[in-house]
């Protein structure tokens, strides 16, 4: 029996008829079976209850023919019954079951970034220009000892521990294949060798295809194993250890059997057309003790070339367990915040679980020095890092470095619809449908992809030089330079920053 | 814990923020001399400053008590002083105490009492620590647990002298004339706001290390978190207090060479350090990957001393002056030739380093050339 669904539509296709053409582009690119060819008519027409606002449509039309608004439809006005609570209602009792969601919290917990302003010199010093002066974004990643030795006749005795360089500060978050397509990946490998930085294959392996950019990847290692054997732990400059996600803190993955075509199943060592399943926990993790065994096991597995990261999802006692994580060997550790997206999860855990990435990098930092063990480890921050004001703001807070996830897919045509759970991405990145992973053309993804960094990296520049330093490790952990503007006392506390204006 | 923050800067700002004038001297066959010419020398740069500060250290001045830590403490209160001395009886074999020498002027009003303890540390000390170390920690405990006290200085066979007024007036204040030693420095300042405090005057000092500092470090925050590290507290809130942490760190703790140390503070570039010889090239990258933290970014000249050696050294890309004088023995380092020359007629050389390149004079070791800078050009 079908269900008449009581769901009424979330957006509204208008078209033009005096532009279409009835080229029916509109059709072809919707993934989501919005447009259709009415013989009768000899009209094309729209299915508003289809459409997700992905744009895909309006990007392509050639004659500029059509546009999606919002659904004008209102329900009597309830704070606490609001649209989004009343349709989650009507799915869940359609459907029954849990509600998924893509991309990160779409809530309107406080964006501390936004509260958030950064200082700038005037008389006393000289601002820099960076189109006259050198200006330094180079970051390495890895553990630093605590201090340098030199022999009597000044010659170095300090072995480092392996560093990992990045010419910019900005890294791509882990995104496992399966989850997005070959074409996403090959555009993230390519883009961040060429800009000098690390993407990160996420928990579905490497393709062998993409061994070549090995120097700029990071390999992670998650709960489900997929695609880990020793090749590709050595294909990376950085194995990372997945514990958690900022989208789904403490729940595992899954990925469904529909997207484990041929390719995705050679590259995640599974049976074709089985459901791939992350378990929450890394089942040989149950404990800290058990961390640093899989760390040095990596290790061991690497020769000590390649720093071992780890990354958890920014929870409660995020500054704790960092401290322990760093303690049982991790070289980088990783938070990632509430406003962290994923490829699906579950609805309420995604908007309900974890903490704003802010306060979870203030309080690790603070924690980590207060220990006097913070250059043990580099910290990478990710989470809804959405432009270069973010990533100045997330190194001055303490970041040595960042990730971006939906800031990248969105320079590939992304327009965080939210649709990356139902594998139809009409853009051709959160699918591993042939039809649709076409539409992401490395060749011009890579461009794009590096194209964003290298706007943030000028516009970091002209951060650092307005601040008056010519060195991004000037700006790293100097919360001096921020000022928080309609905070509470307890807010500033936490992030250490002062009020504006004191 | 008091707030020296609150104490010195009462506006709340970060930083003190100034710019100044800095001179030194030294004779590197270790020959004394008095403070009159350095007091003449500073004082032709009064422009730089605004009577807000002023300050002299020296080196080789207590010969006789070469093995005693000099203290030299200020006390704006009675009860600070008695709390104090009863600290420094407890913690230290007290050798003698005395008034600091002073003669009424003018332009100095409500000065603070300035005394000096010759101390040693004797069985006081646990038997894990050095005896900078224990002597370090007790200045720290003085500076932010005693009310009205801040040591000017602590270390042995040298001084710091200084306040509120323009540099020749706590010269004369001081008498220190009457003072010789074989290295000087001396700081007038301009800071714009109104601390009024004389600890927040240069030379800043830490055991027998100086600092003064015309500049701003823009790194302060990064720099202060990292020292707070290993248990420095930037009490004063003023950027020239890291750069002497900094150093004591780096040189005492670390055993870093002082041109090592200098490499930490002003790095070479990542691209400079790319295009240095292999072996120096593990060495350059190696500092800066560990101590990025420690680089001093922002305009800044300072003029470093502890007993033997003075350092002169600018930003990087050399944000505020520095002019290297010699004759003879004697190594000069100035904001401004002109302060040289007058104390100096038949001065031999003069020149300005590169950003980023330390002058280092040393007692016993030829007086540095501008050959350095020469072969730069050449190249």
């Amino acid at each position: 029996m079908t269900v008449k669904t009581y769901l009424p539509p979330r957006f509204v296709v208008e078209r033009d008829p005096e532009r279409c053409i009835k080229c029916e582009v509109c059709i072809n690119q919707c993934s989501f079976d919005t447009h259709y060819y009415d013989w009768d008519d000899d009209e094309v027409q729209s299915r508003s209850g289809n459409c997700v606002g992905c744009h895909r449509c309006v990007v392509f039309c050639p004659t500029g023919a059509l546009n999606i608004k919002k659904s004008p439809l209102d329900y009597r006005d309830n704070y606490n019954w609001r649209p989004e609570v009343i349709e989650d209602i009507i799915k869940q009792a359609e459907s029954g079951g849990m509600l998924l969601t893509g991309m990160g919290n779409d809530k309107a917990h406080r964006i501390y970034w936004d509260h958030l302003v950064l200082n700038a010199s005037q008389v006393t010093n000289p601002s820099i220009d960076p189109l006259r002066e050198p200006m330094e974004l180079t970051t390495y990643l890895g553990r630093k000892p605590d201090q340098v030795v030199i022999d009597s006749s000044c010659s170095l005795e300090t072995v480092l521990a392996p560093q990992v360089r990045l010419d910019v500060p900005v890294m791509f978050a882990a995104m496992s294949y399966g989850a997005v397509s070959i074409n996403v990946h090959e555009s993230l490998a390519r883009a961040a060798t060429e800009m000098g930085t690390m993407w990160n294959t996420g928990e579905g392996g490497l393709h062998p295809t993409l061994y070549k950019y090995g120097k700029n990847t990071i390999v992670q290692v998650a709960s489900g194993r997929f695609g880990v054997h020793a090749e590709y732990l050595g294909a990376g400059g950085i194995v990372e250890i997945k514990i958690g996600q900022g989208a789904k803190p403490g729940i595992g993955g899954h990925l469904p059997g529909e997207k484990v075509s041929a390719e995705v199943s050679s590259t995640r060592m599974i049976p074709m057309g089985t459901d791939a399943l992350s378990p929450a926990p890394q089942h040989d993790i149950y404990s800290i003790e058990d961390l640093s065994q899989l760390i040095y096991a990596l290790k061991e597995a690497t020769l000590y070339e390649k720093p071992i990261s780890v990354k958890i999802a920014a929870v409660h006692n995020a500054a704790a367990i960092a401290s322990g994580m760093v303690r049982a060997g991790a070289d980088i550790i990783v938070l990632d915040g509430i406003r962290g997206a994923t490829g699906a999860a579950p609805k309420v855990i995604r908007d309900n679980v974890g903490i704003p990435i802010e306060m979870a990098l203030a309080a690790v930092d603070t924690r980590l020095r207060q220990e006097g063990i913070r250059n043990r480890a580099s910290v990478v921050v990710s989470g809804g890092i959405r432009n270069s004001a973010d990533v100045a703001k997330a190194i001055a807070l303490g970041a040595d470095a960042v990730y971006i996830g939906t800031a990248a897919l969105i320079a590939l045509g992304c327009t965080v619809c939210q649709q990356c759970h139902t594998g139809k991405c009409a853009w051709g990145i959160c699918t591993t449908d042939l039809s649709l992973t076409k539409r992401v053309n490395p060749d011009i993804g890579a461009r794009r992809l590096a194209n964003l960094l290298r706007g943030w990296s000028l516009e970091i520049k002209d951060m650092l030089g307005g601040l008056g330093v010519n060195a991004l490790e000037s700006l790293r952990g100097n919360r001096l330079h921020l000022r928080g503007v309609g905070l509470t006392d307890t807010e500033l506390n936490i992030l250490g920053v002062r009020a504006a204006g004191d | 814990m008091k707030h020296l923050d609150r104490v010195q800067n009462p506006h709340g700002d970060d930083k003190v923020i100034d710019a100044c004038s800095i001179f030194g001297m030294m004779d590197v066959s270790g020959k004394r001399f008095s403070g009159e010419d350095i007091t003449r020398a500073i004082a032709n740069m009064h422009d730089r400053g605004n009577g807000l500060g002023g300050g002299f250290a020296v080196y080789g001045v207590y010969p006789d008590m070469a093995d005693a830590y000099a203290f030299h403490i200020m006390y704006m209160s009675r009860q600070g002083q008695s709390e104090t001395e009863d600290f420094l009886k407890d913690r230290f074999d007290v050798i003698r105490d005395e008034d600091v020498l002073t003669r009424a002027t003018p332009r100095i009003v409500n000065p603070p009492l300035v005394r000096r303890y010759f101390l040693k540390v004797g069985q006081h000390r646990p038997a894990e620590q050095s005896d900078d170390d224990y002597v370090v920690d007790r200045v720290m405990h003085i500076n932010t647990c005693i009310q009205d006290t801040f040591v000017f200085s602590s270390g042995k066979d040298m001084a710091v002298f200084k306040g509120v007024g323009y540099p020749e007036e706590i010269s004369e204040y001081f008498c220190l004339e009457q003072y010789e030693g074989y290295l000087w420095t001396a700081h007038g300042r301009f800071p714009t706001n109104t601390p009024g405090w004389w600890g927040g005057a240069h030379p800043f000092s830490i055991l027998d290390w100086t600092v003064v500092h015309n500049g701003e470090i823009s790194s302060y925050g990064t720099n202060r978190r990292y020292l707070e590290q290993f248990g420095y507290h930037c009490t004063m809130q003023t950027d020239t207090e890291v750069v002497a942490y900094a150093v004591d760190l780096l040189v005492r703790k670390h055993r870093l060479p002082v041109e090592v140390a200098t490499t930490v503070m002003a790095a070479p570039l990542w691209s400079d350090i790319e295009r240095s010889p292999d072996g120096e090239q593990k060495l350059l990258l190696t500092l800066r990957q560990v101590y990025g933290s420690l680089l001093l970014n922002g305009p800044f000249t300072i003029i470093i001393a502890h007993n033997g050696e003075m350092i002169g050294l600018t930003d990087r890309i050399r944000l505020r002056p520095l002019t290297v004088g010699t004759k003879g023995d004697v190594l000069y380092l100035s904001s401004e030739e002109a302060a040289i020359r007058l104390i100096c007629p038949g001065l031999e050389s003069a020149w300005i380093p590169m950003g980023g390149e330390p002058v280092i004079g040393m007692v016993g070791m030829p007086a540095p050339t501008c050959e350095t800078l020469a072969t730069v050009m050449r190249k």
